[in-house]
């Protein structure tokens, strides 16, 4: 029976807006349970230090304080954190919730004071007396990565957390043959997601049924119970993770903090429940960071502008621990896998490394890994063009894999399932009026200079656990799940593993499942975080909730439709093929009168004793399904961004911004397009503004939005937004994933965009983020060569 | 801990309240009064997700203690919607997805509130300007702003609102 799309690739308006609207939504930091307490943590100053003696007894008698917790007791309570992978070149250490020999960046949690509210504990932390004996700091990754380097983990032998090395033997051949060889190294600075929203974690422990109940600001609700069990020593059946509303998350929120372990203690300990918000200082502190690369790359291309070649060294700064469960080795591996693109390159070998530094862990960070490893392959693209002559579009058409080549195994492994790059370069020109562009750029006057820069990226997306056990990430499932149940007054429900951040999943996902099953929208509802009620899955990160969860939730759909028509038919006296299901009604085709409602099918299925159900079906409607999707399946896109560069000042203004995109089937359009213009806001702040900056000490500069700088609303342009729609064959629903290609593709047009602006003056771009003040000495150093 | 009592006036409902002095107004509408529709960003100024209407005009409720606030008639976002009627800021966010995980949004909704009482027919960079204080991380304003628009049209047709 084929299946009519009503809702699906409409927009649709959002049916979580109303509450959010309202102030009625409840974030974590709006959950009321009465008795609730609050913790306060005290963080080290020291980036390095060895723990001398930790005093917490004044603390201890301070008015409304109800307990203290220190690393002693994190130590006897609950195991470390740890990060696991497998296979060679990893080595991790544990982070314990609480430190205990050494702190080894500034922020990390050391002592927790529990006390009546927010306000009480925080003076309580002034009563803590602790001695610290520094150590040496690195700041550094090469310099940390060196040997006889000091060491950050006394265990573990050097302070190279993961390195892995690839070629695909057809390297040297490629640098042999090449006429243009180009050697370069680029830098991206450390960024973080700052959600609005900021972490929260609330724990409430359940001593007569014996459960802990975490109440988490998280995207991964199951991969976070997994993590806990493990830390607590506890069985999962004793643990439920609930996400509330979540105000953004971007990939931090995906890991499994010492502050959810803290709570979880001190809630079982006190029989109350305990509450941790984190402020916007300890959001920039210690929520995980991300990108920090240096790239050593080589190019090998003909003088024409076929690229033949790459040899990269990556080197990620990593910060102090690795994360659970992504391990360091994410933006390493994903960057150099990224590398070649949507180009057909013959050859490509890379050295990737993971290396501790006495900064805040990093982690997942929309585009991660493939923000960094875009933006190097397409600066050294558009250098191409610089060195040959040619048009930066044309040195990517000369190089684009075919939409006959599809699928296509790139340099790098990766299988790009479906896409045409080309087609989506010619509608992203287009819509921008490329060539208007150009001709219009020659009219720069002599202080402002204009430039304009080209993207095209691949966008992993929707992976599967064959992605991870390729990389070795086994703590994380790769599949997602789903439950869909129609109740017995015949509401359709759907229990997703997915958590959203603000994705709009509660429309998104009720679009899809109306369509599977045939009924009108509102009749059905999606819940989701919620560990009890939703079956495991991996949650909602890299892009992957459509794909896999929304898979997941079509396939468990159709088993259900499929009852429906069964029992229906039965009721009917009709052939199952005969039948149709369309707005909550089952009939026969052509004949619209011989139907039934789902309301009475399910009535039926649900008390079968009020007529009988057909010999071989089982009474109710529900079923419960696990989807494993293929490795992954790849979003494709251009962007175009133009710019004008103030060379007095150093100011980037962008003056047009143009995507095409292509995400296979989109669900809603709308929220698409809501997605691409947020993340490409995130790409353009890397590009230009964001940086997490350390001093020689170690200590953070950057600890308000003072000096952690987001975009408002004058530094962001109008984002024009073109789409193609190339289902892949490989998944069950047609959608991709495409949260990230935003910042992807953003942060290497404008970085490409300003190269574009100041070649007449000679000035090269390798570093992000071209900040003002790095322009503005780019361009005063270019000025005195002679 | 010095505490003082207020009196004020908040989404039209008056309110005594006995608190510290050194509780902030954010807090204050937060944990005193469960109006958690005011988000906190940043409790230091930047963000504007914690913007209440004091007196009418837009301010950071975590800049602000409670006690500066004897006297006061304060519109929160819980105050917005005429019932069930949504605002028409409101009825435009929700329209043109001018919100995401939704965090921001009281101090958009608030902010604009404001601004566009003071100027009804506002250009795109007058928009951008006055939302300039407010931070999305979610967004990149684009919806915002087309949203922003829709709004003012929506009010300037509607005549005068008191
Ligand atoms: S919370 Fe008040 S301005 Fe950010
Ligand atoms: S909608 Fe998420 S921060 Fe604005």
């Amino acid at each position: 029976m084929a299946m009519a799309r009503r809702y699906v690739s409409t927009r649709v308006r959002r049916r979580e807006d109303p509450q959010l609207l309202t102030g009625r939504a409840r974030y974590l930091d709006d959950l009321r349970l009465s008795g609730t307490l609050s913790v306060a943590i005290l963080r080290s100053p020291h980036a390095h230090a060895r723990l001398v003696e930790v005093d917490v007894r004044p603390a201890l008698a301070a008015p409304g304080v109800e307990a203290v917790l220190t690393g002693e007791d994190v130590a006897r309570l609950a195991r470390p954190i740890r990060a696991e992978m497998s296979g060679p070149g990893y080595k991790t250490s544990g982070w314990p919730a609480l430190a205990r020999d050494k702190v080894r960046f500034v922020g990390e949690p050391v002592v927790a004071v529990v006390a009546r509210d927010r306000y009480g504990a925080e003076d309580a932390l002034e009563e803590v007396r602790v001695t610290y004996d520094p150590l040496p700091v690195l700041t550094n990754a090469e310099l940390s990565m060196r040997p006889g380097a000091p060491r950050i983990h006394d265990d573990l032998t050097d302070n190279i957390l993961f390195h892995t090395r690839f070629d695909n033997g057809a390297v040297e051949r490629a640098f042999v043959a090449a006429e243009l060889r180009l050697s370069h190294t680029f830098r991206h600075g450390r960024c973080t997601s700052a959600p609005m929203e900021n972490r929260g974690a609330l724990a409430s422990f359940d001593a007569a049924e014996g459960i802990l109940t975490l109440w988490a600001s998280s995207q991964s609700p199951h991969l976070l119970r997994s993590g806990l069990a493990e830390a607590l020593d506890l069985p999962e059946s004793r643990l439920r993770v609930i996400c509330p509303a979540v105000g953004g998350g971007f990939g931090p929120k995906m890991h499994l903090y010492p502050e959810d372990i803290i709570v979880c203690l001190l809630a079982q300990r006190l029989g109350r429940p305990v509450k941790w918000i984190e402020d916007r200082r300890e959001n920039l502190l210690t929520s995980a960071q991300a990108r920090e690369h240096v790239n050593h790359i080589e190019m090998a291309a003909t003088g024409d502008g076929v690229i033949l070649g790459f040899k990269a060294t990556l080197i990620c700064d990593v910060g102090a621990y690795s994360l659970y469960p992504v391990t360091a080795a994410l933006e390493p591996v994903t960057a150099a896998s990224i590398i070649p693109g949507p180009y057909r390159i013959q050859g490509y070998s890379y050295d990737a490394y993971a290396v501790a530094t006495n900064k805040c862990p990093a982690g997942a960070y929309r585009g991660v890994g493939m923000a960094l490893g875009t933006f190097v392959r397409e600066r050294l693209v558009d250098m191409v063009a610089r060195r040959t002559g040619l048009d930066p579009a044309e040195v990517r058409r000369r190089n684009f894999i075919a939409a006959t080549d599809v699928p296509f195994t790139t340099a790098s492994g990766l299988v790009i399932d479906s896409g045409n790059p080309t087609e989506s370069l010619d509608q992203a020109l287009e819509a921008a009026g490329y060539d208007a562009l150009r001709k219009d750029q020659r009219r720069s006057s002599t202080t402002t200079y204009r430039g304009i820069g080209l993207c095209s990226y691949t966008e992993f997306t929707g992976m599967g656990s064959g992605t991870f056990r390729r990389r070795g990430m086994s703590q994380i499932a790769g599949h997602d799940a789903a439950t869909v149940r129609v109740e017995p007054t015949g509401e359709v429900r759907g229990f997703v593993s997915a958590a959203s951040q603000g994705q709009g999943h509660a429309t998104t996902l009720a679009q899809v499942l109306a369509d599977e099953i045939g009924v009108p929208m509102a009749a059905v509802s999606i819940v989701e975080g919620d560990t009890e009620r939703c079956p495991y899955g991996s949650g909602s990160f890299a892009s992957r909730s459509m794909v896999v969860s929304g898979g997941a939730l079509i396939l468990a759909a159709r088993r259900v439709r499929d009852k429906v028509i069964a029992i229906a038919a039965h009721m009917l006296e009709a052939a199952r093929g005969d039948l149709v299901m369309e707005e909550g009604a089952i009939f026969v085709r052509g004949m619209a009168a011989r139907r039934v409602t789902l309301g009475q099918v399910a009535r039926l299925a649900y008390r079968p004793a009020s007529g009988t159900l057909p010999p071989s079906v089982d009474p109710a409607l529900e079923a419960t399904q696990y989807y494993d999707p293929p490795p992954a399946t790849f979003s494709i896109g251009t962007h175009v961004a133009v710019v004008d560069v103030d060379a007095e000042t150093g100011q980037v203004a962008i003056v047009r911004y143009v995507v095409s995109e292509d995400c296979g089937t989109m669900v809603n359009p709308m929220i698409v397009e809501g997605q691409i213009h947020g993340a490409v806001a995130q790409g353009i702040g890397a590009a230009l503004y964001e940086d997490v900056v350390y001093d020689d000490a170690g200590q953070p500069l950057t600890t308000s939005f003072m000096d952690y700088l987001l975009p408002t609303t004058m530094e962001l342009p109008a984002i024009e937004v073109v789409h193609t729609e190339t289902p892949p064959p490989v998944t069950v629903s047609g959608f991709k994933g495409m949260a990230e290609g935003g910042t992807i593709g953003a942060t290497a047009a404008v970085a490409n965009a300003v190269a574009d602006a100041l070649a007449p003056l000679g000035v090269e771009v390798h570093e992000l983020p071209l900040s003002p003040d790095r322009l503005y000495r780019l361009i005063h150093q270019a000025r005195k060569r002679p | 801990m010095k505490e003082r009592t207020i009196r004020l006036t908040v989404n039209g409902r008056p309110y005594e309240r006995t608190v510290e002095v050194r509780k902030t107004l954010a807090d204050f509408l937060r944990e005193d009064l469960d109006l958690t529709g005011t988000h906190l960003g940043c409790e230091h100024g930047v963000c504007g997700a914690c913007t209440v209407v004091v007196n009418g005009e837009a301010v950071r409720s975590c800049l602000l203690f409670a006690v500066q606030l004897e006297g006061a008639n304060i519109l929160t976002v819980e105050g917005l919607a005429d019932g069930d009627n949504l605002h028409p800021i409101q009825e435009a966010f929700w329209e043109h997805h001018g919100l995401q995980c939704g965090f921001c949004t009281p101090g958009f909704l608030l902010t604009l509130y404001c601004f566009l009482k003071e100027t009804p027919r506002p250009s795109e960079a007058e928009i951008r300007e006055a939302i300039s204080g407010n931070l999305c991380r979610c967004t990149g304003y684009h919806n915002i702003v087309i949203a922003a628009r829709a709004a003012a049209e929506k009010l300037a047709s509607a005549g005068p609102t008191p």
